[in-house]
């Protein structure tokens, strides 16, 4: 029945795909190089102009010493939450995690006196657990992942205001801050993890069977079940996984601060999910990569920091996150839409 | 059911149609008329043009300069458009139905009709009312607000022309086109939809059946015109005619004898399914030995492209036993992995759904299945994997053999020559294939026959399903027929050809 369009289709094809082929030759470098390191050229864009705006505060060691070393908890938890986008699920409750893991460790070790090791590992736990909660929602019950960790994250919350007493948890132990800020080179240690964990990560998504499996149980659901590849499973383990590296970030965000404020996980949602899109139109473009993480996380945490020096506080952190996270996925619709074009 | 033809006037007349696709003409002065009140059935093979005269009708496609059509021995300006076909009373179920499952019948029976009174309300009352009279006018029961996902099959085609009857009531006469509208039906439903149409047609209103199933077409036309290579083979009364003519029409030649001729050969099969049940497949058992190429077809809808899928776990069977290599396996607890384990391989239809991510590289694509072995301690050798991917490229032929290329920039032919790549470079012992040729174009389709046979030869069973019937008779050793989800005649040897699997098709 459909056999005379798909001949005529299948010739156009061919057609349309030469003239790309002779179109791309020519142009492949520059504009091959501008998709992949646009963000990096912004940034030093935006590096250079809050240089000359603010030239006795921006351009200063001590600045960029404070934007390595805070951002530190938001760039690991960027990289926990490509586990799960890999995958296609959506994690929304990664602010919550990383926020609930503070509370833990200040409950058990402030309130209760519990050594710091157990502390942490019992709030790492904590975040395995929770991340099979999520895991038995979306896998095993089916809920879409956007309104299981909706509902999961806000619950989280929720129980970490009830261990704090809705309060700031102060005096968590100094071992535990001298493990996230202690300095090496001049840079904390926060910021060295994070650096770690990035290759890690990288090594995962894009040198092991398992991160390649991901992306095709995110993009091609059923030609990953249909090559045999353990589908479920796969997602449990990145949703679980990715948990985990969140709890990671939600510990040192203790350390960092020293305290355990049951209002700060939710803050991070946004920046969060803007750094994991920002990223994947970089480095890889259109697929979610933790170099390009780095870049776009620290992207954003200067542009803000500049701002801010400029005297705009508060509310542009917000309009900025927001806007980025909007201009990130529409870029990335436009390039998917330009290759269906091709 | 005979009409006065010298006295009544067409409803409906197409005068010369024709429609060239870039150079290529699918249809050449097509015409034939419909009358009023008149079930006019039209058949035809595969791409004889049929669906491109649908698409003319509905305003899809334009035909060319010079084809006229009439309503009423008037001319319409053509190309349709939606207003137009509107202003014509025609109206269209396709074989999907178009429907909303997850809406209430009343919902999909009004909506963008919707009546809105102030404040851009609904008025319920009154849409449950007008609702009311269209499900009356085809005079039929059906719960107002029950979620069409839940209905029958049966009854959802009744609800899809009760809604297109909408588009015709206001109109003294019209044009209610039915493209397939049975193929998935049950057979023991059809009836009833059946009775819907004929009381349509009474109310005056002209009926275009389009349909694969001569059967159908028998018992519910008036009248049947043939379509053949794009022209008019014949228009035909339907009591004056009979299967084994119109088939002939459709093919343009006499039918030969076409019986099945025995055929034994030594039996070393390498693959046996047994009673295997689906949703539509019914008890279906076949036997493939080693070395042979069985084909699987018939009319859209009666089983046969469920079959790999059930085979492959991809969808649950609800009986049935699979044998590959002396192994006895359950079709009803069989995953894709297990299959996959035991040396079965599946090539989807659903080229960028099922079978390959048109977003990822032709590599990626390609290495899917064997990634692990590329994989020594977990850490993937790209190296490795470079040159596997490359040198199949060569030896599969893919135009051009770029693997870092995103597969959806490559033509139909070469993404399915990589497809096919990414699983025979495991030998599978038994591969099957579901539409291998679609949307591909001749040298492709070549080298694709050359690469199945090839692994045939190395001692694979292989199982092709597809509507192809001349891809089917050129390739095969054998070809099942399928007929109501089950398997109705073998082909094989002198009695295995093109037209011999058309007739039997066909055939009731």
């Amino acid at each position: 029945m459909h056999e005379d369009r798909e001949h005529v289709g299948a010739t156009e094809q061919t057609v349309t795909e030469s003239k790309a082929l002779r179109t791309t030759r020519g142009t492949t470098s520059i504009a091959g190089f501008l998709e992949r390191y646009g963000i990096l050229v912004a940034w030093l864009v935006v590096i250079v102009v809050f240089s000359i705006l603010a030239p006795t505060t921006f351009p200063t060691v001590a600045n960029f010493d404070t934007i390595a070393s805070t951002q530190a908890v938001l760039l690991i938890m960027t990289l926990g939450l490509l586990l799960p986008l890999a995958a296609g699920e959506f994690d929304l409750s990664v602010g919550a995690t990383m926020g609930f893991a503070p509370i833990v460790v200040g409950y058990l070790n402030v309130f209760h006196h519990w050594p710091i090791v157990p502390a942490v590992a019992v709030a790492l736990l904590a975040g395995i657990g929770f991340g099979a909660f999520n895991a038995l929602l979306i896998v095993r019950l089916g809920v879409p992942s956007l309104i299981a960790t909706l509902g999961s994250g806000t619950l989280l919350t929720g129980l970490g205001y009830g261990l704090s007493n809705s309060e700031t948890i102060g005096g968590i132990s100094n071992g535990l801050i001298n493990f996230a800020t202690w300095p090496i080179g001049g840079l904390p240690l926060s910021f060295l993890y994070a650096i770690a964990i990035t290759v890690l990560i990288w090594y995962v998504l894009e040198h092991t069977p398992f991160g390649r499996y991901l992306f095709f149980v995110g993009e091609g659901r059923e030609v990953a079940r249909l090559a045999g590849l353990p589908v479920n499973p796969l997602r449990t383990i990145s949703l679980i996984s990715g948990a985990f590296v969140v709890t990671v970030a939600g510990v040192l965000q203790a350390g960092t601060v020293g305290a355990a404020d049951p209002t700060v996980g939710v803050s991070y949602l946004l920046p969060t999910f803007a750094g994991a899109f920002l990223g994947a139109t970089a480095i890889r473009p259109g697929r979610f990569n933790a170099w390009g993480s780095l870049i776009a996380v620290y992207f954003l945490v200067t542009g803000i920091t500049g701002l801010e020096l400029l005297g705009y506080s508060g509310w542009v952190q917000q309009i900025f996150y927001g806007g980025v996270l909007i201009i990130a996925v529409a870029l990335g619709r436009i390039t998917q839409n330009r290759r269906a074009v091709q | 059911m005979e009409k006065e033809e010298a006295i009544t006037e067409p409803a409906i007349s197409l005068v010369n149609v024709s429609k060239t696709f870039a150079g290529v003409r699918v249809l050449h002065d097509v015409s034939f008329d419909v009358l009023p009140g008149e079930i006019h059935g039209l058949v035809g093979q595969n791409g004889s043009g049929k669906s491109t005269l649908i698409k003319i009708l509905s305003g899809f496609h334009e035909p060319d300069r010079g084809s006229e059509l009439l309503v009423r021995g008037k001319p319409v300006p053509l190309p349709m458009t939606p207003g137009l076909t509107h202003r014509y009373g025609f109206a269209f179920v396709h074989q999907d139905l178009g429907l909303v499952p997850g809406l209430t019948v009343l919902e999909n029976l009004r909506v963008g009709r919707y009546e809105p009174a102030t404040g851009w309300r609904i008025r319920w009352g009154g849409e449950r009312e007008e609702a009311r009279v269209a499900l009356g006018r085809i005079g039929i029961e059906i719960p107002q607000d029950a979620r069409v996902g839940e209905l029958q099959p049966v009854q959802r085609a009744i609800v899809a022309v009760a809604r297109a009857m909408h588009d015709i009531a206001e109109h003294e006469y019209g044009l209610l086109v039915l493209d397939e509208p049975t193929a998935y039906l049950p057979r023991d439903a059809v009836q009833v939809l059946f009775d819907t149409i004929r009381r349509v047609a009474e109310a005056g209103v002209s009926v275009l059946f389009v349909s694969h199933r001569l059967d159908e077409v028998r018992s519910l036309t008036d009248r049947v015109t043939v379509i053949r290579d794009g022209r008019v083979a014949a228009t035909v009364r339907t009591a004056d005619t009979d299967e084994d003519q119109l088939i002939s029409l459709m093919l343009g030649r006499a039918l030969g004898n076409v019986y099945p001729e025995e055929h034994s050969q030594p039996a070393d099969v390498g693959f046996g399914v047994l009673g295997l049940t689906g949703s539509l497949a019914q008890d279906i058992g076949f036997e493939v030995r080693r070395g042979e190429v069985l084909g699987l077809t018939g009319l859209i809808g009666m089983g046969q492209e469920e079959v790999p899928y059930l085979l492959m776990g991809a969808s649950r069977a609800s009986a049935g036993a699979i044998r590959i290599g002396g192994q006895a396996l359950s079709a009803t607890e069989i995953t894709p992995a297990a299959a996959k384990r035991h040396g079965m391989a599946l090539l989807p239809a659903d080229r960028q759904g099922a079978s390959g991510v048109g977003a990822f590289t032709v590599k990626e694509n390609v290495s899917l299945p064997v990634l692990r072995e590329f994989s020594p301690g977990g850490r993937i050798r790209h190296r490795r994997e470079r040159s596997a991917v490359d040198g199949l490229l060569q030896e599969y032929q893919v135009r051009p053999p770029e693997r870092e290329r995103r597969l959806a920039t490559l033509s139909g032919g070469n993404q399915q020559k990589a497809l096919l790549a990414k699983w025979l470079q495991r030998r599978p012992e038994v591969l099957l294939l579901h539409e291998p040729t679609q949307g591909v174009d001749i040298g492709a389709r070549a080298e694709i026959f050359d690469h199945i046979r090839r692994v045939s030869e190395s001692g694979s069973c292989i199982v092709i399903v597809s509507n192809e019937y001349e891809d089917l008779a050129h390739i095969c050793h054998r070809v099942l027929i399928f007929r109501d989800g089950r398997v109705v005649n073998t082909l094989t040897g002198e009695a295995l050809s093109k037209d011999a699997i058309v007739a039997h098709s066909y055939r009731s």
